[in-house]
């Protein structure tokens, strides 16, 4: 039976039941109150308290049965699933409408289940964390129960090679032994990272001041959003454009001095990912020195500085934890970025200090590592997972530290928009 | 001004200091004129680079059918013209002679797809044509018997190894399928959570604790949650590999914190005297938020969920880990077959060594970026339209 059909019959069966049901319980509650008692709730509110108590036993029978089902813990037909569950519906439903008198408090028992399910929804949000957190954690302990972590952390060579022909089952004595050394990809991470942040640190804030001290609101209500267009653009266009426009002209550029690039160098990678970076630092400084007094620029004037002096020796210095915290998550953002440097960036890990040459990162050897048909649990596979967890700890701390740096800058100035 | 040095108020350095002001103020004018044209550059460079991809070319052919044709259609063309014509167009030759018995013994005119090669000479490209079919390309275009016509396989065509036979369609209807489920999911759930965070949780050290956490998510690197799509939904509930299914549900957790935090600021948006009326009236709770707080913060809330809509849509990186990027040469129809979506089939062209490929990426950027752009459009609009000054 297809999946199309059993939805149907679910469904199906399932609406017209809670729309049964919630005509009983109204009509029960209506009849009472003919009687002339009068009801603790109104007339609608048996209703909805009806169908809410039909509806959940049978949702939730339904559920545990199709995980019983994935697991393969116990294989219930289908079909049988269904009629069992729409039978379930239809005993609530029976129960309920007997024990609906007029003082059943109908309007408490809907906001009690309502509220419940409220905190259902809220722990689907909170286990996103933990689950990403386990699933990294629990595959990175895979990996360094066959590698040793102080070889992941300080070993200067990434050699998987042999790890990829384990994965393929045709390792074997002969071979030698992988090596997952990740300090050229950490390094070739951070140095992207931080041509990045020199490209959009200064544009990014200097923009900020433009936009926050010199323009006018007009002029700033343009710049804003068109900026912000910078920050919608989908990473892949990023990397494309990387590729195909800014690594040529890269290589073109150095060998008119004589000196040549790669294609794939690491320049060009930090140079668009900085691109990508303005509007975060720009928007979030902006917010910033926007958020710095008045009063305070108007006591610096008064003392005689002009608007610039101002600025550099007054303003700056008063939002320089919200301008650090920006700069912060703009690096956070840096760390994680996947498309760019898959795109434009190299796939070998280079320990060298020439922005030139090409360089690797922990996202590009994380999809590198994904990509392909390894066996899941060969040790290149799981490398991915010891660098993601790497990734997720390093920015974890980072976003922390921003998030609290700017909220206890806006609870200074008494804003609060984070 | 005239330079009174012996004034009072005459300062010595003030000349110096004004001038340094000056520059201050220019230099942030160029940061931001500089921003601006990055901006302006990439997309100028990405339409100039995509926009002939909208056109493609078709050459003039006549064909005499007997039955030789009809035994084999691939001897039908001499060797230069089997050069300039799209194998795709050839391989369909067959199926369309069968479909016609009417047209054996007769002489008929078509206009049959151009390969990539010399639609790329065409379009003033590199290519690497003979100079012979250049020459012969020349001639054919001054008898018109070469013309450029919009590019219908584009939008109508699924992916293809041939490059002029390849296009956007299967992209475009697995993007809306994968959205389709990450709306679903991500907004139910996501609004639950803000109305249960803003209205009904006690503000205590674990409320405190949950919205940092979720601040945190919204900005963790997307590629984790590829990493748990991959480890949780493939490799332990078992979801089919490269389907909108797991895409979206990975996507889904992805846009949930955007949309918690953007419904809890439309909640908390909505004046707390809305909230004591009703409670004053003697309404529970629920019925306050329900009947008077969501109606006032729905704007709010649908802007917020566009945005994570367009965001989740342009999305790679966690698709990537999720396998779609699976080569999809036809649309696909439900939820767990193998699918790819707009910005996956951009990275796999991208990747690809022909030339041609290069603006038909170009051109799948342009279709993205347009329904990106005109989403985000949407929102403001929506935002601008509905907004309730308090």
């Amino acid at each position: 039976m297809s999946n199309d059909l059993l939805f149907l019959l679910f469904f199906g069966g399932f609406i017209p039941i809670l729309f049964i049901a919630y005509i009983v319980g109204k009509s029960k509650a209506n009849k009472i109150s003919a009687q002339g008692v009068t009801l603790h709730s109104q007339a609608s509110q048996y209703g909805w308290l009806t169908a809410l108590y039909t509806g959940l036993p049978a949702i939730t029978f339904a559920t545990t049965g199709i995980f019983l089902y994935l697991f393969d813990f116990y294989l219930i037909p289908p079909f049988m699933l269904i009629a069992s569950a729409l039978g379930l519906a239809a005993l609530t439903l029976f129960i309920v409408t007997q024990n609906i008198k007029a003082t059943t408090k109908a309007r408490d028992l809907i906001e009690n289940v309502l509220k419940n399910i409220l905190i259902l929804a809220t722990l689907i949000s909170i286990l996103t964390t933990f689950g990403i957190l386990f699933s990294i954690i629990f595959e990175s302990l895979h990996f360094f129960q066959r590698e040793s972590i102080t070889g992941f952390l300080f070993g200067t060579q990434w050699n998987p090679d042999t790890a990829f022909l384990e994965g393929a089952s045709r390792g074997g004595e002969d071979v030698a032994n992988a090596q997952f050394g990740a300090v050229p990809i950490f390094a070739g991470t951070f140095y992207i990272t931080l041509i990045a942040m020199a490209v959009a640190v200064p544009i990014g804030l200097f923009s900020a001041i433009y936009m926050s001290e010199y323009a006018s609101l007009k002029v700033r209500n343009i710049i804003k959003p068109t900026l912000e267009i910078l920050a919608g653009i989908p990473t892949v266009v990023y990397g494309f454009f990387a590729a195909i426009t800014v690594a040529p002209f890269i290589v073109d550029v150095f060998a008119i001095f004589g000196m040549t690039a790669s294609y794939r160098s690491a320049l060009g990678a930090g140079i668009v990912m900085g691109i990508m970076i303005i509007p975060i630092i720009s928007s979030l400084s902006d917010d910033v020195i926007s958020a710095v007094p008045q009063n305070v620029r108007n006591g610096a004037l008064a003392l005689g500085m002009n608007k610039a002096e101002t600025i550099k020796f007054v303003v700056l210095p008063s939002a320089m934890p919200g301008i650090i915290a920006a700069t912060l998550l703009g690096v956070s953002r840096a760390l994680g970025e996947t498309m760019i440097v898959v795109m434009a960036a190299s796939l070998r890990p280079n320990l060298t200090m020439n922005p030139l040459e090409d360089m690797t990162t922990v996202t590009v050897k994380i999809v590198e590592a994904l990509v392909g048909d390894q066996e899941f649990d060969s040790s290149l596979t799981l490398s991915a997972f010891a660098l993601g967890f790497v990734l997720f700890v390093v920015t974890l701390i980072i976003n922390i530290v921003s998030i609290t740096t700017i909220r206890r800058f806006h609870q200074k100035y008494k804003i609060s928009n984070l | 001004m005239k330079k009174n040095i012996n004034s009072n108020f005459y300062i010595p350095q003030i000349e110096k200091r004004n001038r340094l002001a000056r520059r201050f103020k220019y230099t942030t004018l160029a940061a931001v004129i500089l921003s601006l044209s990055f901006l302006g550059f990439f997309l100028f460079d990405i339409v100039k680079t995509g926009y002939p991809a909208f056109q493609q070319s078709y050459i003039k052919v006549e064909i005499k059918f007997d039955e030789e044709t009809a035994s084999n259609p691939y001897g039908i063309f001499d060797k230069t013209m089997s050069k300039l014509i799209s194998r795709a167009w050839l391989r369909s030759l067959p199926q369309k002679i069968a479909k016609n018995p009417q047209w054996m013994g007769t002489t008929q005119t078509f206009w049959a797809l151009l390969n990539a090669e010399a639609d790329q000479h065409i379009k003033g490209r590199l290519s690497r044509l003979d100079d012979s079919l250049k020459i012969k390309i020349e001639e054919l275009l001054l008898k018109e018997e070469i013309e450029k016509r919009l590019n219908v396989i584009f939008f109508f065509t699924g992916d293809s190894k041939i490059p002029e036979n390849a296009g956007f369609y299967s992209a475009i209807i697995g993007s809306i399928l994968t959205m389709m489920v990450t709306m679903t999911l991500a907004v139910p759930i996501g609004v639950m959570t803000a109305i249960y965070l803003e209205e009904f949780a006690p503000d205590n050290k674990i409320t405190q604790i949950i919205e940092v956490n979720i601040n945190n998510l919204a900005a963790i690197p997307s590629i984790l949650f590829g990493l748990l799509g991959l480890a949780i939904f493939i490799n332990f509930f078992g979801v089919p590999r490269s389907s909108p299914l797991v895409g979206g549900m990975t996507l889904a957790l992805m846009s949930l914190p955007i949309i918690i935090v953007s419904s809890k600021a439309a909640l908390k948006s909505v004046p707390a005297s809305i909230r004591q009326a009703g409670y004053g009236l003697g309404l529970t709770k629920w019925q306050v938020t329900k009947d008077h707080v969501l109606p006032l913060a729905f704007p709010g809330i649908l802007t917020g969920s566009i945005i994570a809509l367009a965001q989740a849509m342009g999305e790679t990186a966690p698709l990537i880990i999720v396998g779609m990027i699976a080569f999809v040469p036809d649309a696909v129809t439900n939820i767990t077959s193998a699918a790819t979506v707009m910005p996956a089939q951009i990275f796999t062209w991208s990747g690809m060594p022909e030339r041609a490929y290069i603006e038909k990426t170009a051109a799948g950027i342009i279709v993205l970026l347009s329904v990106l752009i005109s989403l985000n459009t949407m929102a403001v609009i929506l935002r601008k339209k509905f907004e309730v000054k308090w």
